[in-house]
């Protein structure tokens, strides 16, 4: 068995196929680096990361396969599932080995994965785009913090620069600790290390005036648009896992005494 | 913002509540302008209440002050409950921070009727006005369209808004009338056949000039309170059926009636919403719109209501044997889509792996089918599954053993009305 490291890029992912290929190693497992444990009978090869590797790859494999199952094949890579490497080189392999027209056989194991699993990384990606929840800082910065269970803030930032096109806002992953900002015109990729400066959880000393107001109105319209008469808590959790409820101010303890309804 | 305009959100958001249409899709409004939001593609459920319904839109009432006596209506004339109104900034301000704060898709806004028809129609559509050319506003706008507006308002407000709709309520003229003795069926068609028209030149004018103003390109909506009036699923899926054919609706909306007084027209406070009832009609609804299924193959004047165990494809199946078992490896998509425990997308799977291979049980398995429901109407082997010819109501009650009601116990199948 071959053993491929790589970075745990997009691209170093591709120039370690592009290795695999170069170097014909037919039995080979890709691995990202940081999820190596030396295995005591692997012989390791570090994926040589140029930039003109991973482009050959792409090229070639946008020139067999249609847009769908390019964004998929990135997709499930995103999903930062230990068994997506290995399902992705297999599709990979397939896809070239048949010149394409290969991306709807269902019935083969790694198509189906990489198809599944795009679909769960999008319903992520969907998720994110209705879970991000900005708060407005003094500056007029809108912040948000996210942790989603697949590597999202690339597929979502396109969404969110163009709704958002006139407000400065950064969206930030706090499990990969990287987050994404947009200052008024473009989207980059932010790498600070929110740790010792603040706690994402309590950005309340930051806020704009009109902050706290604005959550205590969202947390009373939360509150009365509810029918108690339906009450039905699975759904309820289905749709809001409570991994998720952490960054939301809708089920955070109210900040503001509630209104009940008098008559 | 003070407290005031928290206790009127309270108010005004809970008398919207019965409105169950949140959906924020369907429209094509691009954020050009470098201004805020955008409504394109598919909606985005922000959030979902306690009871599992999805939070889109900022759902509020202007003021629940109304002139009319609606008996199915939490805001009637006689109810003794807190009225407010919001004054127009105050919608402004509340929709444009919602919405920044990425907590919502856009603004859904009714209201009671406050003098007259016009005056309220006017200052819903003063607001979609101020959003759109003030704040530069491109989310989504869902107003009502109030019955007895003129249609100039209402061709105004389709202007602005994303989408428009004029609840129904209830299903015939008959219950309307005792219900509603202020409102005619007639006046409240009006506006869905100005919407209509409007919807139609619009959509006929885009296609030569692609950068004419929108109209309504979100399409119109209704509503039908199910549960409140004897009418029969049939009468519904009849009118909804219309409604889709001939008014061109995107979407009728059913709500479980929700018992809120004690008008001894209605069902009493304490009769459980009929959730079961309107989970099926949703169901009926759906097999008309993406499963080219006729109303008629549904359900029929002879046999009125829908069958409240097992949904209406499984329904169907049974009463069609004959078209069972289908092979899944030769059969039309059409064929596909009919078969109980398999959906459109599951079908479209099927339809494309076929070309690549026999397909088996296992294959059907990994795409997620319904395997209980299933296996009854495929010809195929499946794991130690005993192919016989069982009669329907044997499948049914084989069905009903090894599938549990995600319903039950909390609520009682039917609301028994009469």
């Amino acid at each position: 068995m071959q053993t491929v490291l790589y970075d745990g890029s997009w691209d170093g992912f591709l120039c370690a196929v592009f290795d695999v290929y170069e170097y014909k190693f037919t039995d080979a497992q890709i691995v990202p680096e940081h999820r190596f444990n030396g295995n005591l009978f692997a012989t390791v090869h570090h994926a040589r990361m140029e930039q003109v590797h991973s482009q050959r790859v792409w090229k070639g494999l946008e020139r067999i396969l249609s847009v769908e199952a390019t964004t998929a094949l990135y997709r499930a890579f995103l999903s930062e599932e230990a068994e997506s490497e290995g399902h992705l080189l297999a599709y990979i392999r397939y896809a070239f080995a048949s010149g394409g027209n290969m991306e709807d056989d269902l019935g083969h194991a790694s198509v189906l994965y990489v198809v599944q699993t795009a679909r769960r990384v999008w319903r992520e990606k969907h998720r994110m785009e209705a879970f991000v929840r900005f708060q407005e800082t003094a500056d007029g910065m809108y912040c948000a913090f996210i942790e989603p269970d697949h590597d999202v803030l690339p597929i979502i930032s396109p969404h969110f620069e163009a709704r958002y096109a006139d407000q400065r806002w950064m969206i930030y992953d706090t499990r990969r600790k990287y987050g994404i900002y947009y200052d008024g015109s473009t989207v980059a990729e932010v790498d600070i290390s929110f740790e010792d400066k603040i706690d994402e959880h309590n950005i309340a000393p930051a806020h704009a005036p009109n902050e706290a107001a604005y959550q205590a109105l969202w947390q009373q319209y939360f509150k009365s648009v509810n029918i108690a008469a339906r009450k039905n808590t699975k759904l309820h959790v289905q749709h809001m896992p409570r991994r998720y409820w952490k960054n939301l101010p809708e089920k955070q303890p109210s900040v503001s005494p509630a209104f009940t309804k008098k008559k | 913002m003070n407290e005031r305009v928290l206790e009127k959100l309270s108010i005004l958001a809970d008398a919207a509540k019965y409105d169950v249409s949140c959906s924020s899709s369907g429209s094509n409004r691009k954020n050009e302008n470098g201004g805020l939001g955008n409504a394109e593609g598919m909606g985005i459920c922000h959030a979902y209440t306690e009871d599992g319904r999805c939070v889109s839109l900022l759902k509020i009432l202007l003021t629940n002050h109304c002139v009319y006596d609606c008996a199915y209506c939490v805001s009637r004339k006689s109810n003794d409950i807190k009225r407010a109104a919001f004054t127009v900034q105050e919608v402004v301000d509340l929709t444009i921070n919602f919405y920044r704060r990425n907590y919502i898709e856009g603004l859904f806004l009714s209201s009671g009727i406050f003098s007259d028809p016009d005056f309220t129609m006017e200052r819903l559509v003063r607001i979609a006005k101020k959003l759109r050319t003030e704040e530069n506003f491109n989310g989504y706008i869902h107003l009502k369209a109030i019955p007895g507006a003129s249609d100039d308002l209402i061709r105004e407000a389709g202007s602005y808004a994303d989408r428009l709709s004029v609840n129904l309520e209830v299903p015939t003229e008959q219950s309307l009338q005792l219900l509603a003795p202020d409102k005619s069926r007639k006046e409240m068609v009006q506006p869905m056949k100005v919407l209509q028209n409007g919807i139609k030149a619009n959509r006929d004018e885009r296609k030569v000039l692609q950068a004419a103003p929108l109209f309504a390109p979100a399409g119109q909506s209704t509503q039908i309170v199910i549960g409140a009036t004897p009418e029969s699923d049939w009468q519904i899926l009849k009118l909804s059926d219309g409604l889709y054919k001939k008014m061109e609706l995107k979407r009728v909306f059913y709500s479980g009636y929700v018992p809120i007084s004690n008008d001894n027209r209605l069902p009493a406070l304490g009769t459980p919403v009929p959730m079961v009832r309107e989970n099926r009609l949703y169901q009926a609804d759906w097999l008309l719109r993406f499963y080219d299924f006729d109303v008629d193959e549904l359900i029929s004047p002879e046999d009125p209501f829908l069958d409240m165990q097992i949904d209406p494809k499984l329904n169907w199946a049974l009463r069609h044997l004959d078209q069972f078992p289908v092979d899944i490896n030769k059969a039309d998509l059409n064929v596909i889509k009919r078969i109980p425990g398999i959906g459109v997308k599951t079908a479209e799977k099927i339809w494309k792996a076929r070309r690549f291979g026999k397909l088996n049980w296992e294959h059907l398995k990994k795409f997620n089918i319904a395997a209980n429901r299933a296996k009854y109407f495929i010809n195929m082997r499946v794991d130690d599954f005993q192919r016989k010819d069982y009669t329907p109501q044997q499948i049914r009650n084989f069905i009903l053993q090894t599938s549990h009601s995600k319903y039950a116990p909390n609520h009682s199948p039917q609301l028994q009305l009469f």
